[in-house]
């Protein structure tokens, strides 16, 4: 014989995270561990390395790239006024911060191939080449699947099937986009302020 | 918590209900599409079991060639490749993926709901695991497969030393079948502090619970580091980028640091789910509870952590500076600590209780000794002078089998005969079980324990064959006399899972008289597992509850779906991380083939750098992304 008991649900104040946000938070754990094996392994080559970059490659230049880490982390800024936007219900917002941070997104991955372009070594040249294209590679990739993300984001926003209480899908690829944003911090200060400094 | 009258119901009819919203689609369109924890989980079990007995007639073909000096059973090259995929198999295709089927089959049993947190997620990572696993073996079709050892060192592994395929399955199949693990590792993170029956408490948890998770958290930080070794090792195969080439500023180490760093914690991802399995059967034949149940917890959680301190004590004979050595030979010592304790506390469970000798019995109690002797050999191997005497000798290939083999493999065939009745509803024979343990278990010893000697007698391992005279004749006869009584005595367990199936006695719902939700359901377990979720406030539920109190549905999102409505509805409720009260209801998702395509499209993906052909990579890339992109677009997350 069983006995039925009425639970009471939990009264917290603050709301508590979905399974989604949990699954892409440990998701984006392990992908920060594929980051810093790799700045790791940057690092660890250049520890023994006798010059760097090696056999005196002209390190890629610093000042475009700086602008364009701005562009880069500003791409998060829109992010956060279009989660505040559609807690409120606000649909502009959300749609227009979305459509914004693609664009500047979009605009650092044109950057990343004019670099390619212009580059004065190719990824086989030695370890420090294929080391320098892997991590933006990598990063690129990163931002590249980021991006794709925004689009079926955006679609659903400008569909309309977002509101105050139902966004969670939003919350989740902002989560994802702020992490490659600060992935980006650490590999600008490896492979290019890193060079600069004396 | 009020006490309520339970409504009458029809039985039939609900019984009727339930079994129209849970069950699959009969047939092959079921069989792709299942999302079901419980199918996939013995599934997972059943293909790992085929790579074993895979894996282990590889062992049979290298005892056969060791048998006597200056034997020709196999060729030099077929040795090399017979090494290079016995290890290869153990690790990534049996071990691995065994504790990931008991991992899916029990967690959601012992948490007390119905499914996975993401159930079509669970459905991927077999298929990634299974397909990962074709795609190593196609490579014994081209006759190209792997040899380059388990853990592919180089310069020995590059395009110039091996120019053939054979490198290629290998580096290709690792990254493919980290996939599975790590999305499995996600799944199992967030079924167990977001999917618990209202009252499990995280100080209630079963311990096999805390292992998983102990091994999940592992597998999140430690996998990404040979995805990384395993890629860079192909860029440079495929693509001759200079990552470990020497020549051009890369450094070969760097792989064996990489390798590593995931490499030791691996050790750990096995051991520690082997050591959780342990921790539950145990306590049931001994007729109490664990001793010591938070002292296990921690030293499982304490092992998690320092397993990532320790990975150079395999690089000891590479020359790394003294300090950097000292450090993680030190922390290598340290482990042995949490260790220790956890045997202590099954010995005192045991000391403290009245021990039944089962047959899962009898797998713990052999895995306390086995266990004993590899970490002690452990310890020895974690001392650097003594390291460097034994490196690459058989003493390391004995220290290692003391706790792969005997300290996983055991406790998997116990927790076999523990948990298969649950899953076929069916009890495995006592009597052939019993054989089959003493078999293995005396078998095991005759193969590994002269290992230890012939190592320091100076027996290297890798080499595929030896000269007379060197005074390593007899033992090496002992070895193989004994691996072939192990591999028998595996085969009796085979035995004895196929007599089960047509003479087992019926399971009921609780044989051994456990304490876990698990077997507080019908054996089999039925597709919604629980008809109302069970309300926990022991640590021994079935112990201490009795009769098991049901939860009822409430009219709130976070009670309606606790009870049989919430069967009905295909839904199961989501839990608060550490206290689990009911906060939310998800809605567990039907079958779909979408998992199964995906995996598809990255074995495409995978077979198209493999043969180094543009558009069946661009293609299978192409059905991967498309896949997923479906996969986002019809996932409803904002419903929860």
């Amino acid at each position: 014989m069983t006995t039925a008991v009425a639970v009471a649900p939990a009264h917290s104040r603050r709301r508590t995270y979905p399974l989604g946000w949990w699954g892409m938070v440990v998701l984006i754990m392990t992908e920060a561990m594929i980051f810093a094996g790799l700045l790791g392994s940057y690092f660890f080559v250049r520890a023994i390395s006798p010059t760097w970059p090696l056999d005196h490659i002209e390190p890629p230049e610093l000042a475009r790239i700086s602008l364009f880490t701005v562009v880069l982390l500003g791409s998060s800024v829109p992010i956060f006024w279009a989660e505040s936007g559609i807690r409120k219900g606000n649909q502009r917002r959300l749609r227009i911060g979305l459509l914004l941070s693609f664009l500047l997104g979009a605009s650092f991955m044109v950057n990343l191939a004019f670099e390619y372009e212009e580059l004065h070594f190719g990824v086989r040249d030695n370890a420090y080449a294929s080391l320098y294209y892997a991590i933006t590679g990598l990063h690129g990739l990163h931002v590249f699947v980021g991006l794709l993300m925004n689009l079926i984001v955006q679609i659903k926003a400008w569909q309309g099937k977002f509101s105050a209480s139902r966004h969670l899908t939003v919350e989740i690829f902002g989560l994802y986009w702020h992490f490659v944003d600060v992935v980006w911090i650490f590999v600008f200060s490896s492979l290019y302020v890193s060079l600069h400094i004396p | 918590m009020a006490i309520v009258e339970e409504r009458p119901v029809e039985e039939e009819e609900v019984e009727h209900e339930l079994h129209e919203v849970w069950e699959d689609a009969p047939g092959i369109p079921g069989f792709f599409a299942t999302v079901d924890h419980k199918r996939i989980g013995m599934r997972y079990i059943y293909t790992a079991f085929i790579f074993f007995f895979i894996a282990g007639l590889q062992a049979l073909f290298i005892r056969a060639q060791l048998t006597v000096p200056d034997a020709e059973v196999v060729g030099p090259e077929a040795y090399n490749q017979l090494f290079t995929m016995h290890g290869t198999t153990m690790i990534f295709l049996f071990n691995t993926p065994v504790l990931a089927g008991f991992g899916n089959y029990l967690l959601p049993l012992q948490l007390g709901t119905r499914d996975m947190a993401f159930p079509r997620l669970n459905a991927f990572s077999y298929w990634v695991f299974v397909l990962a696993g074709i795609f190593m073996y196609t490579s014994y079709l081209v006759g190209a497969p792997p040899d380059g050892g388990w853990f592919a060192y180089l310069p020995l592994t590059d395009k110039v030393n091996s120019p053939g395929l054979n490198l290629d399955f290998w580096g290709l199949g690792v990254i493919f079948v980290g996939i599975s693990t790590t999305v499995g590792a996600i799944n199992f993170i967030v079924t167990t502090f977001k999917l618990r029956a209202p009252g499990m408490s995280i100080n209630r948890l079963p311990i096999f619970v805390w292992s998983i998770l102990a091994m999940a958290f592992m597998v999140i930080f430690a996998v990404p580091a040979v995805t990384l070794a395993a890629a860079l090792l192909e860029s440079d195969r495929l693509f001759g980028t200079a990552f470990f080439d020497t020549a051009r500023g890369g450094s070969s180490l760097l792989y064996q640091h990489l390798f590593w760093f995931w490499g030791h914690p691996e050790v750990y991802i096995l051991f520690v789910p082997a050591v959780g399995m342990i921790s539950m059967m145990i306590p049931v034949f001994s007729r109490r509870a664990l001793s010591g149940y938070v002292w296990a917890a921690g030293s499982l959680v304490a092992i998690a952590f320092i397993s990532f301190g320790v990975w150079v004590h395999h690089m000891f004979a590479t020359g790394l500076p003294a300090l950097a050595m000292s450090f993680f030979s030190a922390a290598s010592l340290v482990i042995a600590i949490p260790s220790g304790v956890l045997f202590f506390v099954w010995i005192a469970t045991m000391w403290q209780g009245r021990v039944r000798w089962t047959t899962p019995m009898l797998f713990s109690f052999g895995f306390l000794l086995i266990f004993l002797l590899g970490g002690l050999t452990g310890v020895m191997v974690s001392i650097m002078p003594f390291d460097w005497q034994a490196h690459d000798s058989y003493f390391v290939v004995a220290h290692f089998h003391y706790v792969l083999n005997g300290a996983v493999v055991f406790p998997i065939f116990g927790a076999l005969y523990f948990w298969l009745p649950k899953m076929t509803g069916r009890m495995l024979s006592e009597r052939m079980g019993k054989l089959s343990f003493w078999m293995m278990f005396v078998g095991f010893n005759l193969a590994f324990f002269p290992m230890h000697v012939l190592g320091l007698f100076g027996m290297p391992r890798r080499v595929y064959t030896y000269a007379r005279g060197l005074g390593w004749e007899t033992l090496n006869v002992v070895v193989t006399v004994g691996s072939f009584l192990f591999a028998l005595g595996t085969l009796l367990t085979l035995v004895a899972w196929v007599q089960s199936r047509t003479r087992g006695a019926p399971a009921g719902d609780n044989p051994w008289d456990a304490d876990s939700l698990e077997w507080a359901v019908a054996s089999p377990t039925p597709h919604y597992n629980f008809r109302a979720i069970p309300v926990v406030n022991s640590r021994h539920p079935l112990w201490d509850q009795e009769p098991l109190p049901e939860a009822s549905s409430g009219d709130e999102e976070a009670t309606r779906s606790l009870g049989t409505p919430g069967a009905l509805d295909r839904a199961t409720p989501i839990t608060t991380g550490l206290d689990a009260a009911a906060e939310e209801t998800m809605a567990i998702p039907r079958e779909t083939y979408l998992p199964f395509l995906l995996a598809l499209g990255l074995a495409v993906f995978f077979t198209g750098l493999l043969v180094e052909a543009l558009v069946v990579g661009v293609a299978g890339v192409a059905v991967a992304t498309l896949g997923l992109l479906w996969w986002a677009w019809r996932t409803e997350a904002d419903l929860v």
